[in-house]
């Protein structure tokens, strides 16, 4: 989407190596990203803007120096292999967990609607669906019945949370999380635990949403194909932001290829297999011999 | 009639107001799954006995002064990532009763009435222990009914109620201070070792029964009134210890009900 990339466009012409506190020497291009510990520039007009998150946990980095800006109205879809700390972005997003280093700024009229991964476990609580979609919020009957209606979840509202499928319970989810009227929505996977054509049906519904209410989007997940159609915005995350850029431009970066095997590439048509560093086996990437070309940079990516 | 002396209607009176009191606590302790942690919490309560004892004042207050440290100390290793608290709670909650039988053991004067201090004694209670357990009950009471949305919102929903902005540190805390005010309270009646009984069985009971949250806390509290009148009539008429009595009838009515959820009859118990 235009003007929603400005920092990784302006940076894409003039990459920059870098040995930064992440420690891989791979050119990093992005417009605000500093090697001599300046104070981080955030975007005033983003919903949320995250500068140089970096998360350790028992002395391993899950996050390294990540930026990321999510603007009204656009739909921003993570995406990385398992283990690649999307969850933990999302978190540290959220405010649920503190990062190690770096900061997020949240434009203070930021109404977040939630909707989690899945119940930690079985819902001990008893309690019916329209129940806990008002939980926390007061009357609002007439919205509830509407917004089952809109995620298509109108016959379970006065069955109990715990007796919900998978799928039931991810819509109601989403039901409880528009009902904040939020201007950011963020969705944690919310394909588990639903049927391929249900994944359609439902990013179908998310963009339809977005168009009428106008919020802006966070969706995270581990795969591709239909999620990425309907982004604005893709950001491929393995630790570190790998690239990111409108979804063709995404498809077609050799980082991306790398992540996700030529398979998902071809899935975009055009896959070419460039090396200008490798991941190890922990994931962690190295710059290759002397190769730190990124003229075949796409537009909107950044060379990592 | 014996059934009205004063003992046993101080012990009926201070039953049926713990009945009450633990109710709400016991749900959201099932809730939350936190019965491993309140249990730990309420046997570190013999070293509060053994502080109490030492120095000269109601054992009460030594109980909740310790319970408050040790759950502290809970929340405090819950910090850290590596060992799950389940297996910390298994190791920590023998450990506070080692050392509570050590303390008492070890403390000048006659020798301390152990099982009185496990067990309980409720037809020991004197009115000043009513006074006690009423008084700390409207304060738990009031405290549940203050807290109770933010509670339930994280009951349901941790993760969720957090990003949606309920302060879930602070609230787990309150939480956990009138979790260990109850088990302070109830620690003369039921003792330290059958308190949690006292409060998670009548909510395991009921939850089968119960379609919505209230519902479910008013049934622990019918189904905890109950057995506390039931099982002290039993302790008395077959000369059986108090509170175990009662926690035995609680067990029964929960081995009913879950037997009845077992059968797919439970709300919202299938899926």
């Amino acid at each position: 989407m235009a003007g929603t990339d400005k920092n990784l466009t302006a940076a894409a012409a003039a990459p920059n190596a870098c040995g930064h506190a992440s420690g891989h020497g791979c050119a990093h291009a992005q417009a605000d990203h500093n090697c001599a510990g300046e104070v981080p520039v955030f975007n005033p007009d983003a919903l949320i803007s995250a500068r140089g998150v970096s998360v350790t946990r028992g002395g391993r980095d899950q996050l390294i120096d990540v930026n990321l800006d999510i603007n009204e109205r656009e739909i921003v879809t993570l995406i990385g292999p398992n283990g690649a700390g999307k969850s933990t972005l999302v978190r540290v997003l959220l405010g649920l967990e503190k990062p190690t280093r770096g900061e997020v700024h949240r434009r203070t009229d930021l109404r977040i609607g939630y909707v989690p991964q899945r119940f930690d476990s079985d819902v001990s609580v008893p309690m019916t669906v329209e129940r806990f979609l008002t939980l926390g919020l007061g009357r609002n009957g007439g919205r509830v019945e509407d917004l089952l209606r809109q995620v298509d979840a109108s016959s379970v509202a006065q069955q109990q949370l715990g007796q919900l499928s998978g799928g039931e319970l991810q819509r109601v989810l989403l039901a409880r999380a528009l009902l904040r009227k939020p201007n950011l929505l963020v969705l944690d996977e919310p394909a588990q635990g639903v049927d391929y054509s249900g994944e359609a049906d439902l990013y179908n519904l998310i963009g339809r949403l977005r168009d009428e209410a106008g919020f802006g989007v966070l969706l995270v997940s581990h795969d591709l194909h239909i999620v990425m159609a309907r982004s604005d915005r893709v950001v491929c995350l393995n630790r570190h932001v790998c690239c990111s850029g409108v979804p063709q431009a995404v498809a077609q970066h050799p980082a991306y290829g790398r992540l996700f095997g030529p398979q998902a590439a071809r899935a975009f048509g055009i896959y070419r297999h460039e090396h200008d560093h490798h991941h190890d086996l922990a994931g962690m990437p190295h710059p290759a011999s002397g190769d730190t070309t990124d003229s075949d940079s796409p537009e909107g990516g950044s060379a990592c | 009639m014996l059934i009205f002396e004063p003992f046993f209607l101080r012990a009926l009176l201070a039953g049926i107001g713990l009945a009450i009191v633990a109710a709400p606590l016991g749900c959201f302790v099932v809730w939350q799954r936190l019965a491993y942690f309140g249990e730990t919490v309420a046997q570190a309560g013999l070293i509060g006995v053994a502080l109490g004892l030492a120095l000269h004042m109601d054992v009460t207050w030594g109980v909740l002064v310790v319970a408050l440290l040790v759950a502290a100390l809970l929340l405090w290793f819950g910090r850290q990532k590596l060992v799950g608290l389940d297996p910390v709670l298994g190791l920590l909650h023998h450990a506070a009763l080692a050392a509570g039988v050590i303390a008492t053991s070890m403390l000048d004067g006659p020798p301390v009435d152990l099982a009185g201090f496990l067990f309980g004694d409720v037809f020991a209670v004197s009115s000043t222990d009513v006074t006690i357990i009423y008084v700390g009950g409207a304060i738990v009471l009031a405290g549940i009914l203050l807290l109770w949305q933010p509670l339930l919102r994280l009951a349901v929903h941790e993760e969720l109620a957090a990003a949606e902005g309920v302060k879930r540190d602070r609230i787990r805390a309150a939480f956990i201070f009138l979790l260990a005010v109850t088990i302070a309270v109830a620690m003369k009646i039921v003792g330290i070792l059958l308190v949690m009984a006292f409060l998670v069985v009548p909510a395991v009971a009921a939850r089968p029964l119960a379609g919505t949250p209230e519902r479910m806390v008013l049934l622990t509290a019918l189904i905890a009134v109950a057995s506390v009148v039931v099982g002290l009539w039993l302790s008395f008429a077959f000369d059986a210890p108090g509170g175990p009595s009662i926690v035995i009838v609680m067990s029964l009515v929960a081995a009913l009900s879950l037997s009845w959820a077992a059968l797919g009859r439970g709300s919202g118990a299938t899926r």
